[in-house]
């Protein structure tokens, strides 16, 4: 089980509060961790990545373990604390505008 | 009882305003969708509780929203918006072509007919239509195959296909408007358009002023009981047709500045017309630092200023094209809101006006329910 943080405005939108854990199969990727999202929270769609390319939303980025993860390759494996459960997975709406 | 709801969308969260048929005290919900940029709320004619609402961000993108009580909850519905096909090209600013590629939904237009179906107008301009309370959407493809894209190109907000009107004589007549590129009809709800834009010049937009396509139309309006006289508000020119659009001519007159974003029509007074003049393409603000409505009672050319309960010094604030609306009351009832946050409203046709609120993140549109209670 992964965990995942949404920022604010997603977890208003998901309507869930703190952490978000889900199952990913193996090979737990950023792109897995993704579709495994959306797929807990149809709502999600096309608000982290574009629904006709797939690529991150220009405006958001991917932390985990002290990482800048949103560079990576998407089928990358994710860190091995965040496969274990034991660090989250950040979507974070980066900064802008400030 | 008469009531009457105004459905605020703002830079940051959607606001719902509401008053007994004397509008005279108001009640303030919101925000809805606190940072969020609200581009547009409007309810359906056929119920006005179910409220359709196009919430977007830089950050997370475009989502729709749904209300069935009158904005009390609200449902996330579909917010993919594909074009069909081949998305095509248009003209950038620089003088280059670029995709088309979608970016936000600036107008939802619910349906005369039928409370789930919905119209969407989005950037890059396109029309899209929802059959199923939006939970999904599909392009209405004619518009953008039955006229010459390559010369569409963004206006100084981008390329928002920002009005829609529908004929509610002839529900099958419609208009769209679109900067930078024109208004088009469609007679066949939407399956084929043509450009109705003779008559009107853009001298300092563009290279050919009476170009059939190019023009920075900011807003359309008409009357219900006279839907074949259409006003708009261009970049530069207040115009006005008598025949559904076959031919515009300028109704400026005496204005101060025939610039600006809305115009809105009367609600018994097919005739009577308001804008609000704004002093330039670059200078947002209203002429003389002085807020003024300008009401034409004989479809333009004599416009009269009123400024009874608005600020006439220091007011550098503007006043967006989705932003005035006016409810069906007797007297009608005059709303818009502001860049500065202020939502103005007038009980007495324009002549008087007070604000309803005067700190709201900046305005971007207003619509107006007349209810029954």
């Amino acid at each position: 089980m992964i965990r995942i943080e949404l920022p604010h405005h997603l977890r208003t939108l998901a309507r869930v509060d703190g952490e978000v854990r889900l199952d990913v199969q193996d090979p737990v990727t950023l792109r897995a961790a993704l579709d495994a999202l959306e797929a807990a929270y149809p709502v999600l769609r096309g608000t982290i990545r574009d629904h006709a390319t797939r690529q991150r939303r220009a405006f958001v980025r991917f932390f985990a373990c002290e990482q800048d993860l949103s560079h990576e390759p998407v089928d990358a494996p994710l860190p091995e604390a965040v496969i274990r459960g034991e660090e989250p997975l950040l979507v974070i709406g980066a900064i802008a505008g400030g | 009882m008469s009531r009457v709801r105004v459905l605020v969308g703002t830079k940051k969260g959607a606001f719902i305003l509401s008053a007994d048929g004397k509008r005279e005290s108001w009640t303030v919900e919101g925000p809805h969708f606190a940072g969020f940029e609200m581009y547009h709320v409007k309810g359906s004619p056929l119920n006005p509780d179910r409220l359709y609402a196009s919430q977007t961000s830089g950050w997370f993108g475009q989502l729709m929203q749904r209300s069935d009580d009158g904005g009390k909850n609200w449902e996330a519905v579909g917010n993919e918006f594909a074009y069909d096909g081949d998305p095509g090209m248009h003209l950038f600013y620089d003088g280059t072509m670029k995709p088309f590629e979608f970016k936000r939904v600036w107008h939802v237009e619910p349906s005369l007919d039928d409370v789930d179906t919905v119209y969407a107008g989005i950037e890059d301009s396109a029309l899209f239509i929802s059959k199923d309370a939006g939970k999904s959407w599909q392009e209405m493809t004619g518009l953008r195959k039955d006229t010459n894209t390559e010369k569409w190109q963004p206006g100084g907000g981008g390329m928002g296909l920002h009005t829609i009107l529908i004929d509610p004589t002839r529900h099958e007549r419609m208009y769209v408007a679109i900067s930078s590129a024109g208004v088009f009809r469609s007679d066949d709800a939407g399956k084929t358009w043509a450009v109705k834009t003779k008559g009107i010049k853009s001298a300092y937009e563009l290279p050919d002023p009476k170009s059939e396509v190019g023009h920075c139309v900011h807003r359309i309006a008409m009357h219900e009981k006279n839907p074949n006289v259409l006003y708009m508000q261009k970049h530069w020119d207040v115009l006005r047709s008598d025949d559904a659009g076959e031919n515009w001519h300028e109704v400026s007159g005496n204005l101060p500045s025939d610039f600006g974003f809305p115009i809105e029509v009367h609600a018994h007074e097919p005739k009577t017309v308001y804008v609000v003049p704004i002093k330039s393409d670059s200078e947002h603000f209203p002429p003389e630092g002085k807020l003024r409505v300008y009401r034409s009672r004989a479809g333009g050319d004599e416009w009269e200023a009123l400024t009874k309960g608005l600020p006439q010094s220091d007011c550098y604030v503007n006043v967006l094209r989705d932003a005035m609306a006016v409810d069906s009351l007797d007297r009608c009832g005059v709303y818009f809101g502001t860049t500065g946050g202020q939502v103005y409203a007038s009980a007495d046709a324009g002549d008087t006006w007070a604000p309803i609120v005067r700190d709201l993140p900046a305005v971007l549109s207003i619509e107006v329910q007349t209810l029954t209670s």
